[in-house]
This record gives C-alpha cells, sequence and structure tokens, in this order.
C-alpha cells in the first residue's frame, strides 16, 4: 500500500499560525482538481489530508476504456502521481475509507482505525456503479467498469475466455464493449431501451452507431431486457425475458451510476439524491463542502467530466474565503467518441411542441446532423460522424441567438453559415466566440487557449496541453487546438501543418502517422484509421498503401499484410503492363545466371509463348506479356530450376548490379560479384518505402554504375568505399560518399543499418534521393556511421524483419498455394453467341 | 425481365472485401468490386480512360482507382471522379442469398429477342 505517513509540516514562508486542516474524502478526479484549485488560490492556506478507498493515486478514469483497449497503460492514465502529493506536502492515505465523520468534535474515523481532525471536510465521494437486481448478480464474473480493478478483471479474462455480454448501452458500456472486442472476446450489448445512448442520441444517431458497432463485430440487442444471469459457481450466461441464453465468461454491469451518499447520510447531512449544496458546494453543515458526482445541485446529479470542473472552481473559492459568482449548474453537451466514433450532443432534441428539425444526412460518409430550433433559437443538436460544428452549436444554444438570418446554412456549420464559401475548418475555429468551449473533457474554452498561447508564448501543442489541459484527456478536440495554435501564434507556430497530410483521408502527416503507429500501438489498419480519426471509411489508394507499409515496418511478424491495400504489381508479385498482362522477372543473384536457369527461362517463354524477352537495366531477364492466370504456372516452372521472385515489382529490394571485379578483371581491386550476391542474399525481400537498387563496382571506375543507385559501394585497394542517395531516374542524382569500411562484413552491417534506418524514416514512396536531401547527409552518418551501437541495433532489427520477409512469394503464392483465388476468374461464360469478339458497351 | 437474364456467376465471400473478380465472358470482362459494407458493383473491366483492368485496382469506398494511372472510377456510376471525364459502363448486379448474379446481355440483343 502507498500509505504515507504523515510529515510534519513544512514552514513555508509562514512562520507563526498552524494552518487549517483541510480533509479530503476520495481521491478521485474531482478531490484532486479540487485540492488543485485550492492551491491554486492559496497554496499556503491548509494542511491537506486525502483519503481514498482505491489503493492508488489520482487517475484519469475517464481513460479506462483506452486501457481496457490496450490503447494505454495504467502509468498513461495517471493524473496526479507520487510527486505531486509530496511536492504539495499533501497526506494521502489510500486503501483506506472514512466511516464516520463526527461533526461536533471535527474528527473523521477510518476504517483501518485512524482518526483525523479537519477544520474543513470536502467530500468527493463519487458514484457506484449500479447493479441490476437479478438473480446471480453477484456471481464471480460480474463486474463494472469503474476503476481500474474492473478493468484488471476483464482483462485477465479476455486472455482465456471468449464471451463477454455488456448490460448498458450507454457511453460506458459500449466503450467496455469495444474494449473487450478489441481483446478479442465476442461480445453482446444488451440494452434495455430501444435506442443506444437514448440519452444522448436520438433513435436516428443511435441506430447509425448500433450499425457501425455490428459492423466492427459487437452484437447489439435492443428492447433486451435481463431476467437472470445463469451459472453454477460462476458466470454461464445471461438469460433474457423472451428466453434467450446469451453465453458468457464475464457480464459487466454498466446500466448507470448512483450517486454515492452513503457517508454524508450517515453523518446526518442533507442528502437527497445526491449530498445537496449550494452554489457555492457548501453542504448543510459550513465546514463541509462536496464536488462531483455525489452532489446534488438545484436538483440536478452529473455524470460528466466538465460540470465537475466549475464545480471545483465553486468549492475552492469558498474554502479560500475568495468567493465567485459559484456554480451555476451546468448546461451539459456531450462530445464523445464512442469506440472511435464521433458523437455530439447538446440540449434537447425529444421533438415537442413547436420545435423544428434541420437535418442532413450523408449516409455513405456515415453522417447525421440534426439541430433542433424552437422561435428561431437552437435548443438541441446531435451530429453523427462529423462534429466538428458540436461547439458551435452548443455556444448557439447556451447564448440563445436568434438564428433567424443563418438557419438556412445553419446545418452546414459554422463557416459555411457565416459566409465561407467553403466549409474551412480554420475559418470555423476562427470564428468561434471565446466563451466558446473547444475542450469538454477538461472544460476549457477558446478564450482561455488564446490567452495562454499568447500571454506564455505557446507554440506547440504539447505546450497548450501542458498549460491548459486542454486537448490533453481524450484527444478528440487535438484538431481545433491545433488551428487556434496555427491562428493564434501565427509563423510562430511551430507547426505540424506545415508539412503536407498524408493524403485527404487524414489530418495527420506520414511522420506524426508512423510515430502514432508506434505510440499507441496500432496494428490494423481499421484501427489505425479509427484512432487517427481517418476522414474516409476505408482511406483512399494513396493512404492504405502507406499504412500497410508504415504497419508491416513497424510490427514485422506481427501486423498481417493487407493485399487489398496493395497496390496490384505487389498483390500478383508481377508487374502490370498496358494491356493488363503482367511481366516477370526472376531474380539473378548479383546478376549472375546459369545454363540451367536461362535453358528453364527458355522453356517457360516456349511453354507459354510470352512475346518479349529483355535484359533489364539492373541486370536481369524481364519476361513481358504473360497473362494474369498463367502466373502461378509460371512461377512454377520457374521455382523449379531454382529461381525466385525478382521483386522487380514491388517497393523493395530490386537488383544488386555487379561488375566481374578482381575475379576476371584486370583492374578489379576485390570481388565485387561475391560482394554483390551476399549482400542481395541479405536484403531481398525486405519491403521498403520505395523500390531500392544497389550495386558494387570492382574499381572506381564504377562499371556498375554504383555512384546511381540508393546504396553504391565502391571497392578500392584498401576496402570499400559506400555511398548512397543515388538516383538515375526522373532527377539524376549522384550518390554522397558515407564512409569508407574494410571488410565485407562491415559493408553487410552498415548497408543493413542504412535500410533500416530507411525503412524507418523515410515516407511511403519516398527513394532515399528525396530522403536524404530531406533529413541530411549528417543525419544519416549520425546514426550510421558515427554511432557503432546505434548501428548495430538498426542492423538487429533489419536481420529480426528479415526472418519474417525473406520468403519468396511466388513458392507460397505458386499453384493450389496462398490466395490462388487473385489469379483465376471468378467464372468464364463461354459459347453464347457466335459473337465472341465483339465486346461489352 | 424474367428470371433467365441473369446469370448467377458466384458467392458473395468469393470476391474479397475491398477487392475485386473478374467473369470473363465471350463479350469481355466483367469486374465485380466488393466494399468494406458489402456491397457488390459490377462494372467493365476497362477503365475509360487507357483501358485499364479496374479489377485490378484498389476499392475504397464506393470508388476503384485504376491500377494503370490512377484514374478514380466510381462504382455506382462508372463515372470518372475528380478532374477526369470518361465512362465506363455498369453492369447490372444483383445479390440474392449471398449469390452474385449478373445480366451480361446487352440490352439491344434483350430487344432483339
Amino acid at each position: 500500500m502507498n500509505v504515507q505517513a504523515p510529515k510534519p509540516h513544512l514552514v513555508k514562508g509562514r512562520e507563526t499560525a498552524p494552518r487549517e486542516k483541510l480533509v479530503v474524502v476520495g481521491n478521485g478526479m474531482s478531490a484532486c482538481r479540487a485540492v488543485e484549485e485550492v492551491l491554486k488560490r492559496d497554496a499556503d492556506r491548509f494542511q491537506v489530508t486525502i483519503i481514498g478507498a482505491e489503493p492508488r493515486v489520482n487517475y484519469n478514469r475517464i481513460m479506462l476504456s483506452p486501457v481496457l483497449a490496450g490503447e494505454k497503460s495504467f502509468e498513461e492514465i495517471v493524473i496526479n502521481d507520487h510527486a505531486w502529493y509530496q511536492s504539495n506536502d499533501i497526506t494521502l492515505h489510500t486503501g483506506d475509507s472514512v466511516v464516520k465523520i463526527d461533526r461536533t468534535t471535527k474528527v473523521v474515523l477510518c476504517a483501518s482505525g485512524k482518526v483525523i481532525s479537519y477544520d474543513r471536510l470536502l467530500l468527493a465521494t463519487g458514484s457506484n456503479p449500479f447493479i441490476i437486481p437479478v438473480p446471480g448478480n453477484k456471481m464471480p464474473g460480474v463486474v463494472t467498469f469503474r476503476d481500474i480493478e474492473d478493468v484488471n478483471v476483464m482483462l485477465r479474462t479476455a486472455e482465456s475466455a471468449t464471451n463477454a455480454v455488456v448490460i448498458g448501452g450507454g457511453l460506458l458500456g459500449l466503450e467496455a464493449a469495444h474494449g473487450l472486442s478489441l481483446r478479442g472476446m465476442n461480445v453482446t450489448v444488451v440494452h434495455l431501451m430501444s435506442t443506444l445512448m437514448e440519452r444522448q442520441l436520438d433513435p436516428a444517431a443511435g441506430y447509425l452507431l448500433k450499425c457501425e458497432l455490428e459492423r466492427r463485430g459487437v452484437a447489439v440487442l435492443v428492447d433486451a431486457v435481463t431476467e437472470e444471469i445463469v451459472g453454477d459457481s460462476k458466470v454461464q450466461g445471461v438469460r433474457l425475458k423472451d428466453g434467450r441464453i446469451l453465453p458468457a465468461d464475464i457480464v459487466v454491469m454498466a446500466v448507470g451510476i448512483r450517486p454515492n451518499t452513503d457517508l454524508a447520510k450517515d453523518s446526518g447531512l442533507a442528502v437527497n439524491r445526491g449530498v445537496q449544496v449550494d452554489d457555492h458546494m457548501v453542504t448543510s453543515d459550513p465546514a463541509i463542502v462536496a464536488v462531483g458526482e455525489c452532489v446534488e445541485h438545484r436538483g440536478q446529479c452529473y455524470g460528466l467530466v466538465a460540470p465537475l470542473w466549475d464545480m471545483c472552481i465553486a468549492a475552492a473559492g469558498y474554502l479560500t474565503a475568495k468567493k465567485g459568482d459559484g456554480y451555476q449548474g451546468s448546461v451539459t453537451s456531450t462530445k464523445l467518441k464512442v469506440s472511435g466514433i464521433d458523437v455530439f450532443s447538446a440540449g434537447q432534441f425529444s421533438g415537442e411542441e413547436g420545435t423544428e428539425d434541420i437535418v442532413l444526412r450523408d449516409a455513405s460518409r456515415g453522417i447525421y446532423k440534426r439541430v433542433v430550433l424552437k422561435d428561431d433559437k437552437v435548443i438541441g443538436a446531435v451530429l453523427f460522424g462529423d462534429t466538428n460544428d458540436g461547439p458551435w452549436y452548443f455556444q448557439l444554444m447556451k447564448s440563445g441567438e436568434d438564428v433567424g438570418p443563418v438557419r438556412n446554412f445553419l446545418i452546414f456549420g459554422q463557416a459555411y453559415a457565416q459566409g465561407g464559401s467553403a466549409a474551412d475548418p480554420t475559418a470555423a475555429v476562427a470564428a468561434l466566440s471565446d466563451e466558446a468551449e473547444i475542450c469538454g473533457c477538461n472544460g476549457v474554452c477558446k478564450g482561455t487557449i488564446v490567452a495562454a498561447i499568447t500571454e506564455h508564448g505557446l507554440t506547440t501543442l504539447d505546450d497548450v496541453r501542458a498549460r491548459t489541459k486542454a486537448s490533453s484527456s481524450c484527444g478528440s478536440c487535438t484538431g481545433q487546438v491545433e488551428k487556434l495554435l496555427a491562428l493564434t501564434a501565427g509563423d510562430a507556430y511551430s507547426g505540424e501543418r506545415t508539412q503536407k497530410t498524408l493524403c485527404k483521408c487524414t489530418d495527420f502527416t506520414h511522420d506524426d502517422v508512423r510515430r502514432l503507429i508506434v505510440e499507441k500501438g496500432l496494428q490494423s489498419i481499421e484501427g489505425t484509421m479509427q484512432e487517427l480519426h481517418w476522414k474516409t471509411p476505408d482511406g483512399c489508394s494513396s493512404c492504405r498503401p502507406a499504412l500497410n507499409y508504415y504497419l508491416l515496418c513497424a510490427w514485422p511478424g506481427k501486423y498481417r499484410d493487407d493485399m487489398q491495400s496493395r497496390f496490384i504489381n505487389e498483390r500478383a508479385h508481377a508487374n502490370i503492363q498496358k494491356d493488363g498482362t503482367y511481366s516477370v522477372v526472376p531474380r539473378m543473384w548479383g546478376g549472375l545466371t546459369s545454363a540451367k536457369e536461362l535453358r528453364a527461362i527458355a522453356d517457360v517463354v516456349d511453354k507459354f509463348e510470352i512475346p518479349t524477352v529483355k535484359v533489364t537495366g539492373g541486370q536481369r531477364i524481364d519476361l513481358l506479356g504473360v497473362k494474369k492466370d498463367q502466373l502461378p504456372a509460371v512461377w512454377a516452372d520457374l521455382n523449379a530450376a531454382g529461381m525466385v521472385s525478382g521483386h522487380a515489382y514491388a517497393k523493395a529490394l530490386r537488383t544488386v548490379k555487379t561488375c566481374v571485379g578482381s575475379e576476371w578483371c584486370r583492374f578489379g581491386t576485390q570481388d565485387s560479384t561475391g560482394l554483390g550476391v551476399k549482400l542481395e542474399r541479405a536484403t531481398w525481400g525486405s519491403y521498403m518505402p520505395h523500390k531500392f537498387k544497389m550495386a558494387v563496382s570492382g574499381c572506381p571506375r564504377n562499371c556498375a554504375e554504383a555512384t546511381i543507385k540508393d546504396v553504391g559501394v565502391v571497392c578500392v585497394d584498401s576496402g570499400y568505399e559506400i555511398h548512397v542517395g543515388g538516383n538515375g531516374g526522373i532527377k539524376l542524382r549522384s550518390t554522397e560518399f558515407l564512409c569508407k569500411v574494410e571488410t565485407e562484413e562491415e559493408v553487410l552491417e552498415y548497408t543493413s543499418a542504412f535500410i533500416q534506418f530507411y525503412r524507418e524514416d523515410a515516407r511511403y514512396l519516398e527513394r532515399t534521393a528525396p530522403w536524404i536531401e530531406r533529413i541530411g547527409l549528417e543525419k544519416v552518418k549520425s546514426r550510421v556511421v558515427d554511432d557503432p551501437e546505434g548501428r548495430k541495433i538498426l542492423a538487429e532489427r533489419f536481420y529480426l524483419s528479415q526472418k519474417h520477409f525473406q520468403k519468396d512469394p511466388w513458392a507460397e503464392r505458386g499453384w493450389g498455394g496462398k490466395e490462388s483465388k487473385e489469379f483465376n476468374p471468378l467464372l468464364r461464360i463461354s459459347g453464347l453467341t457466335a459473337e465472341k469478339e465483339q465486346a461489352y458497351g | 425481365m424474367g428470371d433467365q437474364d441473369w446469370t448467377d456467376v458466384g458467392n458473395i465471400n468469393e470476391v474479397p472485401r475491398l477487392g475485386a473478380r473478374t467473369v470473363k465472358t465471350p463479350r469481355g470482362d466483367v469486374a465485380l468490386f466488393r466494399t468494406a459494407d458489402d456491397e457488390i458493383f459490377a462494372l467493365r473491366d476497362r477503365c475509360p480512360h487507357k483501358s485499364g483492368p479496374l479489377s485490378q485496382g484498389i476499392v475504397h469506398g464506393r470508388s476503384v482507382t485504376c491500377p494503370l494511372h490512377n484514374w478514380v472510377i466510381s462504382l455506382e456510376s462508372g463515372e470518372a471522379m475528380g478532374a477526369d471525364k470518361g465512362c465506363t459502363p455498369k453492369i447490372p448486379v444483383r445479390v440474392e442469398n449471398g449469390r452474385i448474379s449478373i445480366k451480361y446481355q446487352p440490352m439491344s440483343l434483350q430487344a432483339a429477342e
């Protein structure tokens, strides 16, 4: 347990009067935020003691879903670590709970027997998950989704068991379902009502959400009444009222929360649904304030984060005798990512008398927007799929502005309605008022962010996050915060956005995407698109191949190559030609061949009536005009003669071109042919950002043209010069000299390290020449030449990756092999009429 | 239009999601595309640009990118999208009980029957 012994009070500046004792019951998000607000106003006023029932420091409960989904670790969701408690001189008792408050003597009694006296008491006991009263609800295997222990139970179960049932189709239930599904369980959501998240969404949006979840493999049962949880000693299933039994190894109850008021009630405080408080969060006892999910303010209880922050501000004002206007209640809006799906709702949308609806649907993009008006004022909004204008509608709703003048354009969003001819997202953010809320999680409005940027000269997203907390929780407002940075800081903005985005499907750049794939542990194209807010359902022909490569490079052996995201040449392992036929190039190691190979090639040419045979620039033989359905048979014959795919079609090592070197040539200084073969044997099969060519010349006469290759080795008497970044294509570029080494082993190690650095750093479809021009040769040298340790690590990573990729695709996909249907038509229809040659259309 | 006009060509599962298969007919190849949402579209397997085999392209949303010069063709209309102009003939297609059938006779022939 992390119990700390109470420390002697450290005197900071104040020598005289001992500080007042502030005791905080609860160690959750509201409790700690309230303490932060108090410290912000008067750091020396109180000696603070926090008592929390969970055996750990304060963490972000909202982020339990990403922990369950495997996207974050517990450490990453900690808000206040031990250092925070220590540096603020706060005594923390974890794993202990307060069982009684004696208000006359002003002491609290803990379960551990501790007695702690207070001058002021802050209650932040939060809420308890509601457990539906059905038989079996206490059986092992029934969990809630409230704290990290619940998550740990779910994770343990997911390791060995298959079926999960989540009772409750609200936000929490759907997050649990999504997480368990990502963990490989078969998940069924059982929801009592006919619409998912019926308190936040109207039926249309609820339906879209249901469809989207089902598309992702989560079963959703609506209008489903749970009657019993069945099982002998542990959960085996859930029986519904209609008699169906759903098999379950774990049942997650996520039907709602109830304010935790037991302690307040027992202590004689005024309690209704929650602990009753006034506008300054003061309970019926003036020495005791309460904040968070346990309170009831003006008849309202809140379960969302934003209102809690406002309560903490009001409470801190009261405690430090700096009373402001107090808490005025919250009009809440919900901007959520439900399982990666953007959803926004605010206000009313039940369609009562006198209300009007404006609706926009774009089924193919999965977008639904509905704004509810009454007397030309916005009273509610539901957005699904595109939630960018949520804050604007919310702002219009709170201000009660007359939207009559813009109502024709209202549904198209702020930028459009306010005169922009196109929906420019930057203009939309610029047009927001200072009070408009940007970060819903932390209740940060535009004015606060802009002020922070100006006052503190902030230039990066991380600066803004650190200073204002905006965008630091769920991250769904990141785009807006970046636009504010760009607008406010202008040229000073360090600007992720000065780089081009990967493609039109995303706001992220190539580099962002690569970094986030590794940081967030994203291991699928779909997951990456979801997590990074892709704007199209399944990307485009630009981003899919790029993502496939990035994932392949980041997770060798783990990531399952997605054939449908590869360009046809890499899918068919041959080069498509203008007439739809293919060319086939067998590998000839270092440009060497033999009579046996040439005979086999000749036989293949005869057998399949291949029309053109040509020698390539890379010292290989190209067979042109092969029909797609012939490919597996052609490969089988070439394989039989010992030849493998030459990868002439791939973003991968193409060829290692060589001259004959010291074995034959009177000028040759080293065995350039032999080294070329070794290099090719070591590097073939490795997928790269773009095609990759190498050459080894036996002397500086450079007959292998090594100085226009991605890697060119030029042999000299005393060893080997390694040159990099050459290109003989559209833009001729000579290599730059990387370094000189003495042995063939070193050539192999340096080349492997260089390739791996290129694989990990360059953008998809960036050859080494523009890559080196972009990052500078010095950068390459610092990684590959000057840092022997780093070079070895890079080379090791390359060898490891090669273990997974050095498989001949021709052998794998030849006759009867993997995905053979790629090469065959679904059906051949023949003998219809005599008009055989007449084409369609 | 009777059922005899429709030809069963296979099961929807034989066409990969976000991929395509071809049907060879005496009147040229037909490309069958399957979207992420399991919708099936059929077009003549020729790009309006330079006759590239659309069936070999990358399928995304309800469109396909031609493998030869990256024209993007709408699967719904057969029209080239963006700045490009051109159209590929659509082939009538339907899916019933997981079976795909196409109507591969041109309209003109039908009228003559």
